[in-house]
This record gives structure tokens, sequence and C-alpha cells, in this order.
């Protein structure tokens, strides 16, 4: 791919980029991270942001474990331990919050901030050559809006819904119980939360996209970009477009709620099922916004352990604009049971179908990178090929539920749970681990401790899979999903998914030693520490980057095209 | 672990899918992927291959694994097809029942027997427990239909959405408030089959089951009768039981 033309030589350093700092000395505390304007400040806040998002989601899920261990009702109710601890409402009503809670907290404030926010903040600048993003004080409205609206979806959880306090309807809003279902200022609180975070996230978009297409270091043609831009690049757009549609079906439900529209409602004339259009126009797209950036991640570091380049980078380029095209037209295998046209229903299921082609390019693209390496297993390689396995797994389940036929008989079930938190969870999550690692001492300047990181990693992966694995089981059986209790025959499998929350548990434990191991220790890191494989120009910088870098813009030369 | 058993040949065709062409297919593709990712771990490690290629190209293998995923989509794509059609020609119905879904239980109603609409709600677990019935799946009014007949389902919500499920006939349709949807089944075998309301609906969405009770004809004669003791209704009602009877 694009390489960093040696006028410096591969050594150049802090001094070269950041020596000639006409900004003087950083900021200090307040103006530094509340103020910020710097890409890398933004992105560490996001990631910074993303980690405590995704440890109460990781809770919220374990809540949601703990019930289902067995059958009967033993955590959601007057009485139990979580009554006394009195956080969340101890009813039916508030596993339902929980679960709503859980998956909007994991999409919009764990996966979404750390790919994009951290990651496409952290990187996209110093992988194109540029000083910084295009607008960084919208870059740090960005940010403080998501904090907003995550102080509105945790404000929507203790206030009143309607049933009891919070919202109880599921991440997907469906009315009409996300409209006379919920009466409280609760769901009032939900929309205004995702309108901000999507305000968010549109800023972010027009940002990155300025950036990427104008602030790009000369010599670096867009053929030339590292696969991480380009992943961000689809990523972004897809953002752009399909959450104004979001924004405005969420809009429609707040005025059908508060000021007497009848969008929705079927007594005044509406349609309940144009919001599962509208909703799932967004939905599908964002389903790819949250795996996309992790495929550009993963394209990197697969490449820089193989010490080998890319294998197929255009084909992998345009596999990425493939699937986000895609993902516009095929929402409605989303809604196979809501009493579409079979001929509508035969055309979602032929397009459905065709995004596992893509995808099929990508996961052998992986593997023929690395075939003919010389494979190094560090921690990022690890998570890496776990993902390709996991995302393998959950992909082609997908090709199973996109059949209508069989689909009627997987629809909202736990199969459909567990496809999704294998391309989600265990891919999107994965991907973010491997990313995580692969920069941790670009970011922090530090390092990570490798065994305990290799721990972190093989207790995750046997975790997480005994959680999700006999989902697919669940689902096949016939459990519906989003049901607080369910019939003895379905004890089983879930206490057997359960154990496995408890193994991810201490997975998650392990991970917060590697962070605090790698605070208290302080061993300085290296700025390029994976050697000849790590070609794109981040690793030309010191770890941690300079405050500025790039005052004076590298010059990219082609190599091998 | 695998799909519960059918009681319609449409479930069958489902089992089928699945069991023979998905499952086979899923599986391989997977193992394919893991055998290729063990290989790579094998013979391209730092220790077996200290020196790595520099190739980025193979055209006849990217060609090939773009093509050869859409073979086998095809392939899976004329079953789906088959199957998807298949489930939506419905036969000639031989009655019609009218559902209708509310927080959090099921009305179902006959037109054609002149059934008003009765309510199906869930058994206590004491109650599931001294009938030896599944708690969480047991009603106390099932829906009743007779075995080897064309039944039309119809469906409606009074309130929010629900979605009627019934694994064994491979069915499952949202009830939504102002639309009428509409699905059918063929039980092929009688007894007492099971499901779940299958979009969430609220507080007690997991106990809205749904039971289903299928009967020979002439039970669900009977049982007509039982509901509607009007002679007319039963006049009407036995003709098909006659005919049944006959082609017995």
């Amino acid at each position: 791919m694009a390489d960093l033309a040696n006028a410096h030589g591969r050594a150049a350093h802090a001094d070269v980029y950041g020596g000639h700092d006409s900004h003087g000395a950083t900021p200090g505390f307040f103006t530094r991270w509340f103020l910020s304007t710097n890409h890398k400040d933004i992105g560490t806040l996001y990631i910074i942001f993303a980690i405590q998002a995704g440890i109460i989601g990781a809770l919220f899920s374990g809540l949601i474990r703990w019930e289902l261990a067995e059958p009967g009702l033993q955590v959601f109710i007057k009485g139990s331990l979580l009554d006394h601890l009195g956080l969340v409402e101890a009813s039916k009503h508030g596993y339902y919050v929980v679960v709503t809670g859980h998956a909007l907290i994991m999409i919009f404030f764990m996966v979404m901030p750390a790919m994009i926010g951290g990651f496409g903040n952290w990187f996209v600048p110093l992988m194109i050559g540029a000083p910084d993003m295009a607008f960084p004080r919208m870059n740090n409205v960005s940010f403080w809006l998501l904090v907003a609206s995550w102080v509105m979806l945790l404000t929507s959880m203790f206030v009143d819904g309607g049933p009891g306090k919070g919202f109880g309807g599921g991440w997907t809003l469906y009315p009409p119980l996300s409209t006379i279902g919920h009466t409280g200022p609760a769901m009032d609180c939900a929309i205004l939360a995702v309108h901000l975070a999507g305000a968010s996230s549109i800023l972010g978009a027009i940002n990155f996209i300025t950036t990427i297409f104008n602030m790009r270091a000369p010599g670096m043609t867009i053929h030339r970009m590292p696969l991480f831009v380009w992943s961000i690049l689809v990523t972004v757009f897809l953002l752009l477009l399909s959450l104004p549609v979001l924004a405005g079906a969420i809009t429609m439900l707040l005025t059908d709620r508060n000021f007497g529209t009848h969008f929705f409602d079927a007594a005044g004339g509406g349609d309940p099922v144009m919001f599962q259009h509208l909703f799932w126009f967004f939905g599908h797209p964002e389903v790819y916004i949250l795996i996309l950036p992790g495929f550009g991640m993963i394209s990197h570091i697969v490449s820089t352990f193989s010490r080998k380049p890319v294998f197929g980078y255009l084909a992998m380029a345009y596999a990425m604009v493939a699937i986000g095209f895609l993902g516009f037209i095929v929402w409605a295998h989303h809604m196979f049971t809501v009493g579409m046209p079979i001929n509508l229903q035969a055309y979602f299921v032929a397009a459905t179908m065709v995004i596992a082609v893509p995808t099929g390019v990508k996961v052998f693209s992986w593997i023929a990178t690395m075939w003919g390496g010389s494979i190094e297993f560090k921690t990022p390689m690890l998570w890496a090929i776990g993902f390709i396995f996991l995302f393998t797994v959950g992909g082609v389940t997908g090709v199973v539920l996109a059949n209508a036929g069989i689909d009627y008989s997987l629809h909202d079930s736990y199969y459909v749970v567990a496809h999704f938190h294998y391309v989600l969870s265990l891919g999107a999550v994965f991907a973010i681990f491997a990313g995580f690692y692969y920069w941790f001492e670009k970011m922090w300047g530090v390092r990570y401790n490798e065994f305990l990181a290799n721990v972190h990693f093989w207790i995750t992966f046997v975790g997480v899979n005994i959680i999700f694995f006999p989902q697919h089981f669940l689902g096949l059986q016939g459990m519906p999903r989003r049901a607080v209790d369910y019939p003895v025959a379905f004890t089983y499998w879930n206490k057997i998914s359960s154990y496995g929350y408890a193994i991810t548990l201490v997975g998650l434990g392990v991970f917060m030693l590697v962070l605090l191991d790698a605070m208290v220790r302080r061993r300085p890191a290296r700025a390029n520490p994976w050697g000849e494989g790590a070609t794109t120009l981040e690793w030309t910088l010191s770890s941690p980057p300079p405050f500025h870098q790039f005052n004076e813009l590298p010059v990219i030369h082609a190599e091998g095209h | 672990m695998d799909l519960q058993p059918a009681a319609s040949q449409i479930r069958r065709d489902v089992i089928s899918f699945h069991d023979n062409i998905l499952l086979p297919i899923i599986v391989a593709i997977t193992l394919l992927v893991l055998a290729l990712l063990i290989i790579v771990m094998v013979r391209f490690n730092k220790r077996a291959n200290p020196t790595p290629a520099r190739f980025s190209h193979n055209t006849p293998i990217e060609v090939a694994w773009t093509v050869l995923p859409v073979l086998i989509l095809m392939f899976i794509a004329i079953f789906s097809f088959k199957l998807l059609f298949e489930e939506h020609d419905m036969p000639k119905p031989d009655l019609t029942v009218k559902v209708i879904g509310r927080q959090w239980n099921w009305d179902y109603e006959y037109p054609d027997q002149k059934i008003a609409a009765y309510t199906s709600t869930p058994l206590s677990a004491e109650e599931a427990a001294a009938g030896h019935v599944p708690y969480l799946l047991a009603a106390n009014a099932p829906l009743v239909a007779p075995v080897n007949k064309v039944v039309r389902v119809q469906l409606t919500a009074e309130d929010v959405i629900h979605s009627f499920s019934v694994p064994a006939f491979g069915i499952k349709i949202d009830a939504i408030p102002g639309r009428l949807n509409q699905t059918w089944f063929k039980a092929d075998r009688t007894g007492t089959f099971y499901g779940q309301c299958s979009q969430l609906c609220g507080i007690n969405h997991a106990y809205m089951p749904i039971e289903v009770k299928v009967v020979t004809q002439p039970e669900f004669d009977a049982w007509v009768a039982s509901k509607a003791p009007k002679p007319a209704v039963v006049a009407s009602a036995s003709a098909p039981a006659a005919v049944a009877a006959a082609v017995h």
C-alpha cells in the first residue's frame, strides 16, 4: 500500500514532525480535556467514554443472564438482591428496561464511540498524514453531545415510563408500545437521547468526510489510503445517509406521543409498520456502521502480524463500499413477519443473501493475507483471528435467517440473538479489543502486559462462546427473545449460557487488570512495537505522538502500485 | 438443539430445508474457514516460515471466491423461494379463525362456526402443575382446530403489536393494530401444540402463550356444538363432518 517517503528516514519521530510545534506547550487540564480541539485527546475521551459505557452495558447483560439462569423470576422481583440494591427497578418491567438499555448502550455508547469516535479520531488523521481533523471544534461538539445524550439516556431509566421506571420497549422503539404502551416521560427522554447521539454522529460524519477528502498528505491518493480510513469513510457515509431517517422517525414518534399526530396510530389513519420501515432503513446500515471500522482494523492487524501486505487491497476497499451500499437495500429482512406482500419478501431474501458475497471476499482475503506470511501471535493478532472465525459463524447464521421461509420459524427467537451477538458482541467487540491492543502503546504511551492480555483474550473467547453458542439451540427450539421468563424446557441451555457470562465477567476483570498494570508500571512505549509489518503512518511517530503532528506534511510514494 | 418436530407439511419442509440444505452448507463453510485458519497458523507462523512472501494479488482465486459463493447462494435460493412460495400458497381454507392479540392474552373467534370470541389466558404455575401441562405454554382455552384441514388464521391486535407463533406448524406472523394479517396451517396429526407471543408487547410479554389443540373432525364438531349450542349452527357444522366420515 502506501508508505512514508523516507526523506527523514524511517525512524523520523517527534523531533521531525512535532519539534517545530508553533503552538507551544500542551494546555492546562481543564482546557485540554473539556475544551479540546485535538483529535487525539478527543479520541482518548471517546475511548474512556466507551469503556465506562461498556462496563455498564456489560453489567446490564449480567442482570439479564442472572435472571435467565433459571426459569421463574429470581432477580427482577420484589425482595430480590437487585431490589435491595435499588438501582434498577426489580420488576418484569425493570427487566425490559435493562434489555432496552443494554442494546442502546452497547450500540450508541460503546461500539460507535470506541470505533468511530475513538479509533477513528485517533488514527484517521495520523494515517492520512493530516495534522488534525478538518473541523476540530465541531469534533469537540460531537463528543460533548454524546455525553449529553448519555445523561439523557441514564435519566430516562430513573423517570416514570408508564408501566414503571424507564422505557422497556426494546431498542427498536416500535410503536404502539413506545407510544400508548409507555405514556411516561422516560420514552421522551430516550427519544431525545437518540436524537442527541444522532446529531453527534452526523457532525462526526461530516468531519470525517471532509477530513478524508481534503486533508490527505501529498501523494496519498484515494486508492492508497489505508483500509481503516476506507472503512471509516464508508461508515460515516452510512451514518450521514441513515441517521436523518431515524431522526425523522423518532421525531414523528415524539409528536405522536405529545402533540396529537397519528403517523403511527392506526386509529388516526397512521400505520405502526411504517415506523418499522423507517427504523430499519436506519437500523440495517447501523449494524454495518458497527462492524465496518472493525473490518478496517482487522485488515491492518492481520497484515502487520503476518508481515505481509494486505491481500487484494482494492477488492477489500470496494467490498466495504459494496457492503455499505447493500446495507441500504435490505432493511425489510428484519420485518418478514409483519405481513408484507410475498414478492417484496422474495426481493429482500435475494438482496440479503447477496451481502454474503462481499463479506466472503473479506474473510477469504484476510486468510490470504496470512497465507505465506510469517505470523506472530501477539495479543492483537489473537483477537483478530478470533474475530475472523467468530464473525464467520455469525455470518453464516445470517444467511440462514435471510431466508424468509425459515425466518418464520426463527424470527424474534434466540437464534437471532445468537446471530447478532456473534457478529457484534463477538465480531465488533473482538475487533475493538484487537484495535485497542494494537494501538495501545501508540495511544497511551505505555506498554501492556502481554501475558495478562493473552489471558484476557482466552477467557473472553471461551466465555462468549459459551454464552452465545447455546442460544442457537434455544432459538431452534423456539424460545422467543426478550422474555423475562421461559418454560422449563429451555432451562438447560439457558443455564450454560449464564455460566458463560460468569466466565466472560472474569475476562472483563482481567481486562481491568491489564489497564491497571499498564497504568501503574508505566513501561515506556516504543514508537513501533510491531516491526516491519506495521507500515501505516502512525508508526512513524513517537508513542504517544506529539501533541500536534505532521506540521511538515509527509509525502507518500506508491509501493507496488 | 434442533428445530421442534413438525406437525404440518410446511414445517416438515422448513426442517428439511434447514437440516438438509442450510445446515450442511453453513457447517461446511465454517469448517472450511476454521481449517484454513489452522493451516495458516501452523504453516505460516514465525517459526515455520521466517521469511514472509510478498504477494498481494491472485486474480483467479479472487474470482473463484466471488463466484463460488454466488453459486452456493443461488443453490440455496432455489429451495428458499420454493419454500417461501409454498408457505404463501394457501389451499382453499376449510375454516377461518380470527385471532386478536391484546396485552396480555389472545382472543379466538370462529366466524364460520358462529363461535363468538373467547379469551385464552395463560394458566398460573399452580394450575399448570395441577394439570401436568407446561407452565408459560398452556392456556385455559386453546385454539381448537380439526386435523388435516386447512385453517386460515386472520390476525389483528387491539393495543400494541403481538406475534402469533406456532413452531410445530412453522408459522409466525405479527398481530398489528389496524392491520389484518393472515397465515394458515394444516396440521397432520392430533395433539396439543404450543407457541409464545414473539414480539415484545409489554411487561407480561412472556406470559402470553398460544395453545393449539388439534383434534379429529368429530371431536371438533362436538367442541363446536358445545361452544355454540344453537341448532342452526350444529346443522351447518355437521355437514363437513358427514363428508369426513364418508371419506373415512
